[in-house]
C-alpha cells in the first residue's frame, strides 16, 4: 500500500511538473507583451517594468524562478488585478467553487443512483423508459443552455431563487441544479447497466431461492455490488463539473475559480491562467488518487497494481 | 441361414436430384449466414429510437452541408433596418410564426413596423438583422465539421496509438500509457483553452485542440481490447504462419476491434460538438461574423427575456444534435453488444 501510494504520488508530482513546464513555455510563446500601452513608455520605463516582474532575465532563469515559486504555492502576480498575487486570488475564489461543485456532485450522484436503480429494477417498463429519457436529455442538453433556462424560469419568472449573485445557501441552489445535471445523467446510465448485470447474476438467484424479500435482495445484494464500479466514474464526473462550472459560475455570477478562469482567458491574464491550470490538474489528480484507493479498499477483489507485483 | 433378402434390381435406384438432397440434409443451415456487421445492422434497425436518431442526423447533415440550396439569406449579411424581427413563415398564421410579437401587452406586426415589405425570415433575424435560419444552418455545419474532424483524429490517431501500445507491450506500452495518464489528469477544456490562447481563436485552433484531446479515450479502449485479442488463438495462428505485425493488425485486429471503435466514436462526437459550442459560447471559439451554435446561443441569451426565439432555436438544434448522437451511440452499443441490454 505504502509502495503503491509512493508511486502514485511520484506520478502526480511528475504530472504537475510537466503541466507547469508546458504552460510556462506556451505562455512564453504567446504573442504580445504584458504592457498595456507600450508606445507611450520610454525604453527605460519598459526596462524598469520588465525588471520588476523579472522579465529581463533569460527565459531559462525565469523558468527556474517560476518553478521555485510553484513549489512554494506562488504563481506570480495577476496582470488583470495589479499587485494581487495569483495564489491569493485563487485561494479567495476556491470556496464558492468547492461548495457548488461539491453540492452538484452529491446531488447529481445520489439522484442518479436512484434513477438508475429504479430503471434497472423495473427494467423494460415505463419507469425504465422515463429514466432513460431523462438521462439522455440531461446528458445531451449543454450546461450553458440548461443554466440559462433555469435562471429564466425558476429565477425570473417564478422568483423561487435569486437570479444571480452570491450570498447564503439559497444562492447556491440554481448553480447546483445546473451542475448536477451531467453527473446525474452519467450516474443513472452507468448504474442501470451495472445493476441489470448484477440482478442477473448467480448470487441474486441464490438470494431469491433462499426466500429473501425483494427489498432485501435489492438493498443488501444488488445495490451494494453495483455501487462499487460507480466509484470509477467519479474522476470523469469531476472533469464534467469543472468544465460546467466555468459557464455556470459565469451565468450565475458566482465568484469562483471557473468564472475567474474564463475572465482571465478573455483578458489575457497569463499568470492567473497558468496558476488555475495547475490548480485544476492538482485537484483532478487528487480526486483520481482518492477514487483509486477507495476502490481498492471497498472491493477486496481489486488488488492495487503496486501490491500485486 | 436362409437368405431371404429381397433381390434388388437397378430399377430400384434413381439419381438424387438437387431438391431431394436439400430435403435430406437435416444439417443444412437454412437462414443466410450474416456477418457481424450485418447482424448488428439488423439489430440496430429494430431499435426505433436509434433509427429515428439516424434519420434526424441524416436530415441535419443534408440541410447543413447543402446549406447553399436551403439558405434563404446570406448568413453574414447584416441589415440593421430589419433587426430583431420575429419568425415569419408565409402562409402560416400561428402566433410565433406570423411575424407578430408582443409589445407592451398587445400583439403587433413587427414586419409592418420595420417596413420589411414582402421580406420574410423563417426563424426571424438577430440584433444586426442577419437571418437566423441561415445562421443556424451555418452553425450546424460547423458543428458537424467538428464532428467529422474529431472522428478522423479518433480513428487516425487514437486507434493506431491503442493498437501499437497494446500490440508492442513491454516498455513501449509503459511509456505510452504514462503519456496517456498525464494527459488524462489535465481537464480537456483546460488544454483546449491554453492551445486556443496560443494559436489565436478560430476554427484552426479548435481543430488543433480537438486533435490533441479527443483521441485519448479511444486509445485506452483500443489498447485494452488489443491486449485481450493478442493472446487468442487466431492471432497466434497468424503469427505462426509468419504474417507481419502490420498485416495482422489490419486483417485480424481491426475487424475485431470495429465494435469498440464505432461505439466509442459515437461518444467522441457529441463531446467534440459540445466543446466547440462551449468555446464559442464563452467567446474564444469561432469568432464573429461567422456563426456557430455556441455564439448564436450566447447572442440570443442576451435578449432571451424579450426575444426568446433567438436563443430557443439554436439551443434546440444543438440539443437535438447531441441527443441524436447519444441515442444513436446507445443504439449502436446495444446492437454490437447484445448482452448489454438483455
Amino acid at each position: 500500500m505504502v509502495k503503491y501510494l509512493g508511486k502514485r504520488i511520484f506520478y502526480i508530482i511528475l504530472t504537475l511538473f510537466i503541466v507547469s513546464t508546458i504552460t510556462f513555455f506556451l505562455m512564453k510563446f504567446m504573442p504580445g507583451t504584458p504592457l498595456t500601452n507600450q508606445a507611450k513608455l520610454t525604453p527605460s520605463q519598459i526596462h524598469q517594468i520588465y525588471k520588476q516582474y523579472g522579465l529581463d532575465k533569460p527565459v531559462w532563469q525565469q523558468y527556474l524562478v517560476y518553478l521555485a515559486g510553484v513549489v512554494h504555492g506562488n504563481f506570480g502576480v495577476s496582470f488583470q488585478f495589479s499587485n494581487q498575487a495569483v495564489s491569493y486570488l485563487i485561494g479567495s475564489r476556491m470556496g464558492p467553487s468547492l461548495i457548488i461543485g461539491g453540492q452538484g456532485m452529491i446531488v447529481g450522484v445520489l439522484l442518479g443512483l436512484v434513477l438508475g436503480s429504479l430503471g434497472a429494477v423495473k427494467a423494460n417498463t415505463w419507469i425504465d423508459t422515463t429514466s432513460t429519457i431523462v438521462s439522455i436529455l440531461l446528458v445531451s442538453i449543454p450546461s450553458f443552455v440548461l443554466a440559462v433556462l433555469l435562471q429564466y424560469y425558476l429565477g425570473l419568472k417564478l422568483r423561487w431563487f435569486p437570479i444571480a449573485d452570491w450570498g447564503g445557501f439559497i444562492y447556491t441552489v440554481l448553480p447546483t441544479m445546473a451542475l448536477a445535471a451531467s453527473p446525474l445523467a452519467e450516474t443513472a446510465r452507468f448504474m442501470r447497466t451495472e445493476m441489470v448485470d448484477v440482478l442477473s447474476s448467480d448470487y441474486i438467484e441464490l438470494a431469491k431461492a433462499k426466500g429473501l424479500g425483494k427489498v432485501g435482495i435489492i438493498y443488501h445484494h444488488a445495490l451494494r455490488n453495483s455501487l462499487i464500479p460507480i466509484i470509477t466514474i467519479i474522476g470523469p464526473l469531476t472533469v464534467n463539473i469543472m468544465t460546467g462550472s466555468m459557464v455556470v459560475e459565469n451565468i450565475f455570477s458566482v465568484p469562483g475559480i471557473g468564472e475567474q478562469f474564463v475572465k482571465s482567458v478573455l483578458t489575457n491574464d497569463y499568470p492567473t491562467i497558468m496558476g488555475l491550470t495547475i490548480v485544476y490538474c492538482a485537484m483532478l489528480c487528487v480526486v483520481l488518487l482518492i477514487t483509486d484507493i477507495l476502490y481498492g479498499l471497498i472491493d477486496p477483489r481489486i488488488r492495487l497494481s503496486g501490491q500485486s507485483n | 441361414m436362409a437368405d431371404n433378402a429381397k433381390p434388388i434390381s437397378t430399377g430400384d435406384f434413381k439419381p438424387v436430384t438437387a431438391a431431394d438432397r436439400s430435403h435430406l440434409d437435416s444439417e443444412k443451415i437454412s437462414a443466410p449466414s450474416l456477418t457481424f456487421l450485418q447482424d448488428s445492422w439488423r439489430r440496430l434497425r429494430k431499435n426505433k429510437a436509434a433509427m429515428i436518431a439516424l434519420i434526424v442526423l441524416i436530415i441535419l447533415f443534408i440541410l447543413a452541408f447543402g446549406s447553399g440550396f436551403f439558405e434563404t439569406h446570406n448568413p453574414n449579411a447584416t441589415n440593421p433596418n430589419l433587426a430583431n424581427l420575429p419568425p415569419k413563415i408565409p402562409g402560416i398564421d400561428i402566433n410565433g410564426f406570423n411575424g407578430t410579437i408582443m409589445q407592451s401587452g398587445t400583439r403587433v406586426n413587427a414586419y409592418a413596423q420595420a417596413h420589411a415589405g414582402n421580406a420574410y425570415y423563417l426563424l426571424g433575424t438577430d440584433y444586426l438583422g442577419r437571418d437566423l435560419f441561415s445562421r443556424i444552418l451555418y452553425g450546424t455545419r460547423i458543428s458537424l465539421e467538428i464532428a467529422l474532424i474529431a472522428s478522423f483524429f479518433d480513428l487516425a490517431f487514437g486507434v493506431v496509438y491503442g493498437i501499437v501500445s497494446g500490440w508492442m507491450g513491454g516498455r513501449v506500452d509503459t511509456i505510452m500509457q504514462r503519456i496517456i495518464e498525464i494527459m488524462l489528469s489535465i481537464p480537456n477544456l483546460v488544454v483546449m483553452v491554453l492551445l486556443i490562447l496560443v494559436l489565436k481563436p478560430g476554427m484552426s485552433a479548435i481543430i488543433y485542440s480537438i486533435a490533441i484531446t479527443s483521441w485519448i479515450n479511444m486509445a485506452r479502449l483500443v489498447r485494452a481490447q488489443t491486449l485481450e485479442l493478442k493472446n487468442q488463438e487466431f492471432i497466434l495462428a497468424a503469427r505462426a504462419l509468419g504474417e507481419s505485425s502490420l498485416k495482422i493488425s489490419f486483417k485480424h485486429l481491426l475487424p475485431n476491434l470495429s465494435s469498440v471503435i464505432i461505439i466509442n466514436l459515437m461518444f467522441t462526437i457529441p463531446t467534440a460538438i459540445f466543446f466547440e459550442a462551449f468555446l464559442s459560447y464563452i467567446g474564444i471559439g469561432i469568432s464573429a461574423p461567422q456563426a456557430s451554435l455556441g455564439t448564436l446561443i450566447n447572442d440570443g441569451q442576451k435578449n432571451f427575456q424579450f426575444l426568446p426565439y433567438q436563443m430557443w432555436y439554436p439551443a434546440i438544434v444543438l440539443s437535438v444534435l447531441m441527443i441524436a448522437f447519444n441515442i444513436l451511440g446507445d443504439g449502436l452499443r446495444d446492437s454490437f453488444d447484445p448482452k448489454s441490454r438483455e
